[in-house]
């Protein structure tokens, strides 16, 4: 049964093969079998492994399935080889679900787009290249993944060609991340060249018997993926592009920038975390990174006006959660937070599709309003999302993946209190936006009359995920509150777990207790100043130092407008002024060479008779002295 | 040779198509007195029967060539060769 | 014998210098007709009756008197001559003469290394020809008589003025239009002038 892996990424790419080349003439019915019943065959063949994994595990709780030789030059072997262990399998049983919801729903979402059959080819495309990512079992192949993504991101973002907005925006999206590519195949080549090999596992072996702990070499290498993490995954300070992202469709906003995509940054560190577990500096670097860019898009996205680029921000801020969990060496909490995460934020990024769709393609929520009581299956499976990222207690999933984190903040060896209260105040933070979004699109007067109610199609991927966004934590709760962690304990077949510090001032469930003072604080002042007495919030907004901090986190913390003068403006400017230099005069002169004897030949044919028999005598001429002198 | 020469100089010269044309007559004549010389040199008929060949040829030409300027002094009224010059690039 | 030769040769080299810096065109006909002449007394000279007879009959008889009887036809007058005049400026010979020097220079190269041979050692007979002619070369003669043919159906075709019924509508189409100067080649049309006398041969001016 574990020999069908490879099936997992086969489907998806062969059905995208087959609609890249023969979609425009299918029916959009077998267009939709074959998107979305591929990623449903991939998802039945991820539980099928599972299954067999989990009753029978292989030994060393991993298995390897080689399929052919990529390459085999001076000593460097490369196979394109699937691995699976408790890691991968977690997240493409993940992966793989969410995705075929997603595409369930967007078989109805997009049905009245020309690009149909365009956007599913990419979509599966995606998930192909997503799978290979996560089960690859050597770099490079990792590399090919993460690039593939990448591409796709690109195409999709840019879906809507037509307008050149999101021509830009997918550039954009690509050249940052493409920043972040090249530090980390600069962290390839460095580590193939020192160690030799690019086999996951057996760098980790080597790695550790090579370099001690705070070697340069193990730290170089630890912060160029740490690099290319930040790129992928949309961290400070790769992280302008996951906004504009928002103007790809819907479905792509929910697949790529919240479930999948974006988290492929905390795979690799989590599948290199003996790198990381070398080089402690780098990995104070990864929760550095991670708190900050909690905190930063925590205030951004309480500013913003368009739904998706609320939930945009709010992924950036998650994902810094999940680097934090990273950085502080709890590795299982990181994935645990993954998974809660694809399932909350993939059901609000549906349900925000079902709430624009209705609004007439509105992104604008104070444009929005009292639509609680016109759909209300949005309105639910909203608010239960919306609960599970601020993370309602006891209750949500995000509430315990959340709560482990923080807790590991403070108390593993490499966490701090300072990173510890800035998480609680990223809670805070989280609850205010999350509630303001709620209560301005949900609540109030209704200003826009609704157009498009959802299909079924579209209802029950909000209500599974729903469901799971409540159950999903229930597989990892605290000491004092069930003492499960069956997560945890699988994923330790494959990762370390965090070293404890000695307890200080602080227990566990102190620790919650404050997470959950945090989370009732954002949500009374979002109630307050969205409910109550609206007028709070534009007297804020008015209010000279408010309003400058407003436009401040409005516009990403300025990063937009400090990376345009630093890096896009040199490069135009630099482009511009050498558009015509000698490299160009070379060619520009072969065409004026072809111009000038296209002139002299044609003056040569004038019509006139003697001139002809000019030349006759002329070639006589010189034909009879050629064979006579020469 | 120096009549060939002569014939091309004049070809080239002259505009009148008349001219042209007796100066191919001249050019003809030439050929064939090179013909009837080497002829007589190696003491064979050959460049006497080379030269009928080319008695036939300059006839068959100087019908169609008249012909021509006739044509041609119908349409432009003259017999500038040059004002015939349409097929030009 | 030499002393002939190089006679009629020069006879012959200055007759065809004459003819083409002439600018009447009758008088240049007069020139190349004593060329001819000449050219035909160094073929007897050479030993070749049978050609000199050719040359005189075909050539200077035939071909000339039908270069003259065109001429005549076309009836150049006075504007001809000045017009010659106009066209034949001394600077207009520079280009050619260098070239046809350069050729003379070629040939001249040629004939230096070779050694110097006398003229005529025998007579080739008229009979020799006609059997060269009726042996090897008979080919040869039956091409020359299709050729001959083919002249004489295209002259009579270039040269006629018969109108056919499709040119008909475009004769009305033109006299009616404004159309002053037709340039285009239309056989048989080709001037305002001409469609007054379709159908008649007579040229104008001619009584």
């Amino acid at each position: 049964m574990l020999k069908l892996l490879w099936l997992m990424p086969a489907f998806p790419f062969l059905s995208s093969l087959v609609l890249i080349i023969f979609g425009p003439r299918l029916a959009k019915r077998t267009v939709a079998l074959l998107g979305v019943g591929s990623i449903v065959l991939s998802a039945v063949v991820s539980a099928a492994v599972s299954a067999a994994f989990l009753s029978s595990p292989p030994p060393g709780n991993a298995f390897t399935q080689t399929l052919w030789t990529w390459m085999d030059v001076a000593g460097f072997h490369l196979h394109i080889g699937f691995y699976l262990d408790a890691i991968s399998l977690v997240m493409t049983l993940v992966v793989t679900f969410v995705a075929s919801l997603i595409h369930w729903y967007s078989a109805e979402f997009m049905s009245e787009d020309e690009g149909y059959s365009r956007f599913f080819a990419y979509m599966n495309l995606f998930v192909a290249s997503m799978l290979t990512l996560l089960l690859a079992d050597n770099l490079v192949l990792l590399y090919l993944g993460w690039e593939g993504v990448g591409l796709c991101s690109y195409l999709l973002i840019g879906f809507w060609y037509l307008d050149p907005a999101n021509g830009a925006a997918g550039r954009k999206a690509f050249i940052v991340t493409r920043t972040g590519d090249t530090a980390m195949i600069v962290g390839l080549a460095l580590l193939a060249t020192q160690l030799g090999t690019l086999n996951i596992q057996e760098l980790m072996l080597k790695a550790s018997a090579q370099w001690s702990v705070g070697s340069p070499y193990a730290l170089a290498a630890a912060l160029l993926l740490l690099g290319g993490a930040v790129g992928k995954s949309a961290q400070l300070p790769l992280q302008t592009w996951l906004p504009d992202a928002m103007a790809g469709p819907t479905p792509t906003s929910a697949l790529l920038h919240a479930a999948t995509m974006v988290t492929a940054g905390v795979y690799l560190i989590a599948r290199t975390h003996v790198l990381f577990a070398l080089a402690p500096l780098a990995q104070h670097a990864v929760a550095i990174v991670g708190i900050a860019t909690l905190i930063l898009a925590g205030f951004s996205a309480l500013t913003q006006w368009d739904l998706k680029r609320v939930l945009a921000y709010s992924t950036i801020s998650q994902i810094g959660y999940m680097f934090l969990a990273l950085g502080v060496g709890a590795w299982s909490a990181a994935i645990f937070h993954f998974m809660t995460h694809a399932f909350f934020k993939a059901l609000l990024f549906l349900g925000a599709g079902v709430v624009i769709d209705a609004m007439n393609d509105e992104h604008n929520i104070f444009k929005m309003g009292g639509l609680r009581k016109e759909l209300p299956v949005a309105f639910w499976t909203f608010l239960i999302g919306g609960c599970s990222l601020a993370g309602l207690p006891l209750v949500t999933a995000g509430f315990y993946s959340k709560g482990l984190i923080i807790w590991a903040a403070r108390a593993s060896g490499d966490g701090s209190p300072a990173l510890w209260l800035l998480a609680i105040l990223g809670v805070l933070l989280t609850a205010m936006y999350t509630f303001r979004m709620i209560f301005v699109v949900f609540f109030g007067r209704a200003q826009m009359p609704v157009g498009k109610r959802p299909g079924y199609r579209m209802t029950i991927p909000l209500v599974v995920l729903a469901a799971l966004s409540v159950v999903g934590g229930f597989v990892n709760t605290p000491a004092a509150l069930g003492d499960i962690h069956i997560f945890t304990d699988f994923l330790h077949r494959a990762l370390p777990n965090w070293v404890e510090r000695p307890a200080g001032a602080i227990t566990e469930m102190g620790s919650e207790g404050l997470v959950t003072l945090a989370f009732l604080a954002g949500l009374g002042i979002a109630y307050l100043v969205y409910i109550r007495k609206s007028h709070y919030a534009e007297a804020l907004a008015e209010f000279s130092i408010g309003k400058a901090l407003h436009q401040f986190w409005f516009a990403d913390w300025g990063m937009d407008w400090l990376y345009d003068r630093i890096f896009v403006r040199p490069v135009v400017w630099f482009a511009h002024f050498d558009r015509t230099d000698f490299i160009d005069s070379v060619y520009a002169g072969l065409a004026r060479l072809s111009e000038l004897a296209y002139f002299a030949l044609r003056s040569t044919e004038n019509g006139k008779v003697r001139w002809y028999a000019a030349g006759i005598a002329f070639g006589a001429v010189a034909l009879v002295s050629m064979v006579l002198f020469l | 040779m120096i009549l060939f020469a002569l014939g091309t100089i004049g070809l080239l010269v002259r505009r009148d198509l008349i001219f042209i044309l007796m100066s191919i007559e001249v050019m003809l004549n030439a050929a064939g007195l090179a013909f009837v010389a080497a002829g007589a040199h190696w003491g064979q008929p050959d460049g006497q029967v080379m030269l009928i060949f080319i008695l036939a040829t300059a006839a068959a030409e100087v019908s169609i060539g008249l012909a021509l300027v006739l044509r041609l002094h119908r349409q432009y009224k003259s017999l500038d060769v040059d004002a015939a010059s349409e097929m030009r690039g | 014998m030499n002393s002939v030769f190089y006679l009629s040769a020069a006879v012959a080299i200055v007759s065809t210098l004459l003819m083409i810096t002439r600018l009447n065109a009758v008088h240049a006909l007069l020139y190349l007709i004593l060329s001819l002449l000449s050219v035909a007394v160094i073929f007897y000279i050479s030993g070749a009756p049978f050609a000199a007879g050719l040359e005189l009959i075909i050539y200077a008889g035939a071909i000339m008197v039908l270069f003259i009887f065109v001429v005549m036809l076309l009836n150049l007058g006075d504007r001809a001559t000045a017009q010659e005049r106009s066209w034949l400026k001394p600077s207009m010979w520079v280009g050619p003469a260098a070239l046809a020097s350069i050729l003379a220079v070629e040939v001249a190269y040629f004939l230096l290394h070779e050694p110097a041979q006398s003229l005529a050692p025998g007579e080739i007979a008229p009979k020799a020809v006609g059997i060269a002619l009726f042996g090897p070369y008979v080919i040869g003669v039956e091409l020359a008589s299709m050729l001959l043919t083919a002249a004489l159906v295209g002259a009579y075709h270039l040269g006629s003025r018969h109108v056919e019924k499709s040119e008909l509508r475009n004769v009305h189409r033109l006299a009616n239009s404004e159309a002053h100067d037709v340039d285009f080649a239309k056989p048989g049309i080709a001037s305002r002038d001409d469609l007054v006398r379709v159908g008649n041969d007579r040229p104008a001016g001619a009584p």
